[in-house]
């Protein structure tokens, strides 16, 4: 289905890899946990941005799978439409595992704005400047259907010049990030 | 009141995630929020977390933040003075 509009550039995130267009732009030891990789891969761009840190790991994968896409991209009038398979569950049950236990009870703030899946689209519409359309999907697999509908409603109906779309999964260590412009 | 502030940098280092930042970075009467280190409204709730869960300081008054989070001299003088743990 996807073949049907053009897709303009991609960008893939999995296996601590990094590819652009089918080049692999970054990579690191596979044993090393994703925060390593994802501070690197966030160095590696060599922008000044201390937010970053203060991401959970699924605003982490979505920002980088973005910066790297959009490098030297026209962004203006530019759409997001993103889905994944467990929400924001990684940080769910942090948040949850906070709370618990009632005689030591302190959640933590910086957590709980992190559990929304639809938060990562957040953090790349404020780093990019984004003020277009966005929407956020759950499905089991990539829903390529959805997805193309969407991307193409917005670009048939003027909503938007260009569609960022793509999958953002992250839970307990497994991670894959597949972006597409269309 | 020297060691306490010491603690209290490493601390605000820590639970704020201040990437590339050690505790010689942060001068004691320096603004914490908007200029200064530019802590947000989320690194505020962290603050009071932070007030709450090492110190056993409830802040309730949001008003009373604004004046006791200015700087890690203010904090420091207000922990001295109320602490419970």
């Amino acid at each position: 289905m996807l073949e049907k509009i053009t897709i303009q550039k991609s960008c893939t995130i999995e296996q601590h890899r990094i590819v652009v267009d089918d080049m692999l732009v970054w990579s690191s030891a596979t044993d090393m946990p994703f925060s390593d990789f994802a501070k690197d891969a966030f160095h590696h761009l060599d922008i000044d941005y201390p937010k970053f840190y203060k991401m959970d790991a699924l605003s982490k994968l979505a920002f980088l799978a973005a910066e790297y896409i959009l490098r030297g991209e026209d962004k203006d009038e530019l759409a997001l439409v993103l889905a994944n398979k467990s929400g924001s569950l990684d940080t769910d049950i942090k948040h949850q595992e906070s709370i618990q236990d009632t005689e030591n009870y302190y959640p933590r703030p910086a957590t709980f704005v992190y559990t929304l899946a639809n938060i990562c689209a957040g953090e790349i519409s404020i780093r990019h400047g984004l003020q277009t359309e966005n929407a956020f999907f759950i499905a089991e697999e990539f829903p390529e259907e959805t997805i193309f509908a969407y991307a193409d409603y917005l670009l048939q109906s003027n909503k938007a010049k260009r569609v960022l779309c793509g999958w953002v999964e992250y839970f307990q260590e497994d991670y894959r990030a597949l972006f597409y412009i269309f | 009141m020297t060691a306490l502030k010491e603690e209290l940098k490493r601390q605000i280092i820590e639970v704020l995630n201040l990437e590339d930042i050690t505790p010689a970075d942060i001068q004691d009467e320096e603004v914490l929020f908007g200029e200064g280190l530019g802590l947000d409204s989320i690194d505020a709730l962290e603050l009071i977390v932070l007030m709450d869960k090492t110190y056993g300081i409830k802040l309730s008054d949001p008003k009373k933040g604004r004046d006791i989070f200015q700087s890690v001299e203010t904090m420091a003088a207000y922990i001295s003075e109320n602490r419970t743990k």
